[in-house]
């Protein structure tokens, strides 16, 4: 990129741009937006650390191997991958403007992404059904704030999702809505990096307890 | 009407939510709603409602959006130094079996209330108010990275501020001292509005301080003009985005903390109730870890005010750029890592305590070498005791003070002596005013010619100076020797008469300060009424060394006419010396951000959804987080948020300052 | 134009953030499942018998499927902005780890010291 400038005098240094090209829209919004993500990720961090110190305060009642049902955590990992590698292939065909093959990859994502919910949400209904409420100890409490958290945080991506969607359909592949496309696929993936935490660390180590 | 409606109406609020009963709140209210009244009166009269909303509610330039949140904080300060006063008030009578004029239930409030006002609505707003007013000036940008963002999160923080002021007169505020913590602020021993107005006012003004955060480090690390590398960023800017790093890595903390803390008032879960495996003790380690680096968030731009002054008023480049920087870095990481001393008598231990009490210890010395740095700059420099040098010297002196009282605080054995003892109240109040407060000073005074056009009036502030700092020593240096005899804070009474003595020249302190306020104020109203005479055409009142000086005062919307090229750390000052000509051709359009209303609208929203919360009624809570999302989402369908200023505005602005300038030869 | 100024201005190209391709989103996605089986098999079958081990090695686990996401979904790369991303990266894992290994040793070490609530009491 080559930037016009009006010599003032021979050997005199430069004080400005006499031909300016201003930022391109968009210009601070992939780092912006990371840096929302590391600020997102102290959220998750404090929930964990909260979770790590109360995980322990069971209170006399249920323990983890007493309510977690690891199959049907895998099952919710497996749509979570899934739904990780087709927003992966939204945006490959996103930068292959086909308008189509993009659309229906994001509402596949979508639909692994309901899911992920709503097994997620039987999994609370089963455990509130068996007396495990957020109330119950100090265990479950951090236990549910912390896999809601991350559930509110798929539902707030569904949300942002469909109205990408709609935005597509209305003006296309155009700059704004890629850029928007790359956010969400950020925020996505990033979700997808808080559940490993999950899985691992309240799952399979409470299994371990 | 059934209570059964009236509660789905209304939620708990009821008339006896009005706290008619007290007379003072009854007279305040009486003098705030007259003056409300008359200023709402006057701005229809003078049909300013347009210009208000056209040019500056919706307005996405950052240095509007700075003056008003410096308004903010100096509108807040008014308010929290009342409180402050009414606590000095209450300590000088409470002695001899006398119960003072406050009763404990108001005290209480009154004293969470100062504290939670001066951090978040007073000392932040300032901060980021100059922040955001200077840093991109200083980097040769045209605004920020997210204009848009800038002014709802300024909207963010006055929404927070709205629900404390609310609380004055619809319920009350928490009894809980400013960081509530539990078990004191769960529900059972908090059950009325106090600790809600507290969580909802802190997280909706949280959000907006969190956003502008991340606004700024972006605008620090993707608009720095050509030339600009990190080494040759004004110190400034250097403590701006040091402190916007810590603003992004400690608010969620808080935000966290508040929602668990919210959730076991609202739902029943037990994070930190006494029963059922909850931990009250883990609410004070976390609030604390964002509480630690909050103090440095307040305390690094006001560094970075004080090197931009230093410098320039001792006519010299700023001894030690470099190692400046360094200190600054590392005070940052360190701030992360000392959180415990503010509860070392909780009990963790030696090996945890003496961990900490290090750590604290440590953060002395990059901070001892930022003091030698301006030190080292003042020597042998020409300097000119203008009000910002007068207000980095108390400073200075200041500082040292509270610093070294800080380190005693530091050592884990003395800390169990002087834990919650007026000892430490002085010493916060010691580097808090002394650092933050002087410094916000100092900046108004050095930065009000730039965003105005004319000096601020110098009799009127040299009078708030010594006010200030006399009023200052006087308040507090007599809360060491109480805290050393064993006073502890928030007491609303006292036996023992030999020590009303010291709470007498406290209360006199705090009077003196009370005149330095008033002082500013005039000074404000004078330099206003003799702005010709004040007038400074050059927009380079005091000589100085960087960037913003370069531009106007106050600066075209579009800050530079082009982009400045930076070739030195004082890159003005380098100009200046190397014989720069101003252009005065060849201007083009100039892109810039458009105004909207959506951010006032969204924290209008939030605002409400937080006071449909704090008194449980369901439905208005629900029905703004709707409006919420509905506002916010359809703000994305609008793709043209930019426009050209045309060519000939540039020219028309240029050529006014090229006229001014030859008139002031 | 002298250098200083072409340095600062030749990072102002548009769209300088990485894409994967259709053979690192495949790779990625064989490595994520297989480092999320691997876990699940050993806790649900137990196959290593020790518990502290099964942990550790999960835990093992748990980072380097973290690390593969950052580099095939989040095309993480020191080179994207400038290096910045990866900045803030490493200065948010620096204080993510501080506050939770703080938070844990000063709340164990306060349980270790002070009887802790619930166990006063007898609830546990």
């Amino acid at each position: 990129m080559t930037i016009a400038i009006k010599p003032t005098q021979s050997g005199e240094p430069l004080f400005y741009l006499a031909d300016e090209h201003p930022h391109p829209e968009g210009w601070s919004t992939s780092l912006g937006f990371w840096i929302y993500l590391m600020s997102d990720c102290l959220i998750f961090a404090i929930l964990f650390a909260t979770y790590g110190v109360l995980s322990g305060n069971y209170a006399a009642g249920p323990a983890p191997k007493d309510l977690f049902d690891l199959s049907l955590v895998a099952v919710n990992t497996t749509m979570l991958l899934l739904s990780s590698i087709t927003y992966g292939f939204a945006m490959l065909t996103m930068q292959q403007n086909k308008i189509g093959q993009t659309q229906l990859w994001l509402a596949i994502t979508g639909l692994f992404g309901l899911a992920f919910i709503g097994i997620e949400l039987t999994e609370f209904a089963h455990m509130i059904h068996e007396g495990a409420t957020p109330q119950r100890s100090a265990f479950l409490s951090s236990f549910f704030t912390l896999v809601a958290t991350h559930g509110l945080h798929v539902t707030f991506g569904l949300v942002w999702l469909v109205t990408l969607m709609t935005q597509v359909a209305r003006f296309g592949l155009i700059e704004a809505n890629r850029r928007r496309l790359m956010c969400l696929s950020m925020f996505w993936h990033f979700l997808d990096v808080v559940w490993i935490g999950v899985f691992t660390f309240v799952y399979l180590m409470g299994m371990l307890r | 009407m059934s209570p059964d409606l009236l509660k789905l109406i209304f939620g708990r609020l009821g008339i006896e939510s009005l706290p008619l009963h007290e007379p003072i709140v009854v007279g305040t209210f009486v003098v705030v709603a007259l003056g409300g009244i008359a200023l709402l009166g006057g701005l229809t009269y003078f049909r300013l409602w347009g210009y208000l909303w056209r040019e500056w509610f919706t307005t996405v330039d950052h240095k509007r959006i700075g003056i008003m949140y410096m308004i903010l904080g100096i509108v807040m300060l008014l308010r929290g130094f009342a409180d402050a006063l009414m606590m000095r008030g209450q300590q000088v009578l409470a002695f001899g079996g006398s119960e003072g004029y406050l009763n404990a239930h108001h005290y209480d409030q009154v004293f969470t209330a100062h504290g939670v006002i001066m951090i978040f609505f007073v000392a932040m707003p300032l901060v980021t108010g100059l922040m955001n007013y200077v840093v991109p000036l200083q980097i040769g940008a045209r605004d920020v990275s997210f204009p848009f963002l800038n002014n709802f999160s300024f909207w963010m923080t006055v929404g927070g501020a709205v629900l404390v002021m609310a609380s004055l007169f619809i319920g009350e505020f928490a009894r809980t001292g400013w960081l509530a913590y539990p078990p004191l602020s769960n529900i059972g021993y908090s059950p009325d509005v106090g600790v809600d107005y507290y969580i909802w006012a802190l997280q909706v003004a949280g959000v907006g301080t969190t956003l502008s955060g991340i606004n700024l480090i972006c605008t620090i690390v993707k608009l720095r003009c050509p030339g600009m590398t990190m080494m040759r960023m004004p110190v400034f800017t250097w403590t701006s985005l040091c402190t916007n790093v810590l603003i992004v890595a400690s608010f969620p903390v808080l935000t966290v903390v508040l929602a668990l803390l919210s959730l076991d008032r609202y739902v029943g879960t037990n994070f930190f109730t006494n029963d059922f495996g909850g931990s009250p003790m883990m609410y004070v380690n976390l609030i604390w870890i964002w509480g630690h680096p909050e103090v440095y968030i307040l305390v690094l731009p006001a560094f970075g005010i004080f090197s931009e002054v230093t410098s320039t008023f001792s006519g010299k480049r700023l001894f030690g750029y470099t190692s400046m920087v360094y200190a600054t870095v590392v005070i940052t990481i360190l701030s992360y890592l000392v959180w415990l001393h503010h509860f070392f008598t909780m009990g963790s231990g030696a090996s945890v305590n003496s961990f900490f009490g290090i750590t604290s210890m440590i953060i002395s010395i990059p901070t001892g070498a930022k003091m030698f740095n301006w030190l080292f700059t003042m020597y042998r420099g020409r300097i000119r005791y203008e009000l910002p040098m007068m207000w980095t010297i108390a400073f200075m002196l200041t500082f040292v003070i509270g610093g070294m009282t800080g380190v005693l605080l530091a050592v884990p054995p003395a800390d169990f002596v002087l834990h919650n003892s007026l000892f430490l109240i002085a010493h916060f109040h010691n580097v808090i005013i002394g650092g933050v407060v002087f410094g916000a000073f100092a900046g108004i005074s050095y930065w009000f010619p730039k965003a105005f056009g004319y000096k601020l009036d110098p009799f009127w502030g040299k009078l708030s100076f010594w006010f200030w700092v006399s009023g200052f020593y006087l308040a507090f240096m007599p809360l060491y020797v109480l805290g050393l005899m064993g006073v502890t804070r928030r007491l609303r009474v006292f036996d023992d008469p030999s020590l009303q003595i010291w709470f007498i020249i406290a209360a006199i302190g705090a009077v003196l300060v009370l005149l330095g306020i008033m002082c500013m104020l005039m000074q404000f109203a004078v330099s206003f009424l003799k702005r010709e005479q004040l007038k400074d055409v050059t927009g380079d009142p005091w000589d100085a060394r960087t960037l913003e000086w370069a531009t106007s005062s106050p600066p075209p919307d579009y800050n530079f006419a082009f982009t400045p090229v930076v070739h030195d750390n004082d890159a003005w000052w380098d100009m200046k010396k190397r014989g720069y000509q101003r252009p005065l051709t060849g201007f083009k359009p100039i892109h810039m951000p458009s105004s909207t209303g959506t951010g006032i609208i969204l924290a209008g929203l939030a605002t409400a959804m937080g006071f449909g919360l704090i008194w449980y009624i369901w439905w208005l809570a629900a029905l703004s987080f709707i409006g919420l999302l509905a506002v916010g989402i359809g703000h994305t369908f609008n793709y043209h948020r930019d426009f050209d200023i045309p060519a000939e505005d540039v020219i028309r602005t240029e050529d006014a300052r090229t006229k001014l300038l030859a008139g002031a030869k | 134009m002298n250098t200083e100024t072409r340095a600062a201005t030749a990072d102002h190209h548009h769209d300088d953030h990485a894409h994967g391709s259709l053979s690192t989103y495949l790779l990625g996605f064989v490595l994520s499942v297989a480092l999320t089986a691997v876990p699940f098999w050993l806790v649900m079958s137990g196959a290593l018998g020790n518990k502290q081990v099964t942990a550790l090695v999960i835990t093992v686990f748990a980072i380097v499927q973290i690390v593969v996401h950052m580099i095939y979904f989040l095309h993480m790369s020191p080179k994207s902005e400038n290096g910045w991303s990866m900045m803030a990266l490493i200065f948010t894992i620096v204080m993510v780890v501080i506050a939770m290994s703080g938070s844990v040793w000063v709340m164990n070490h306060l349980n270790s010291n002070m009887m802790p609530i619930h166990q006063m009491t007898g609830t546990k």
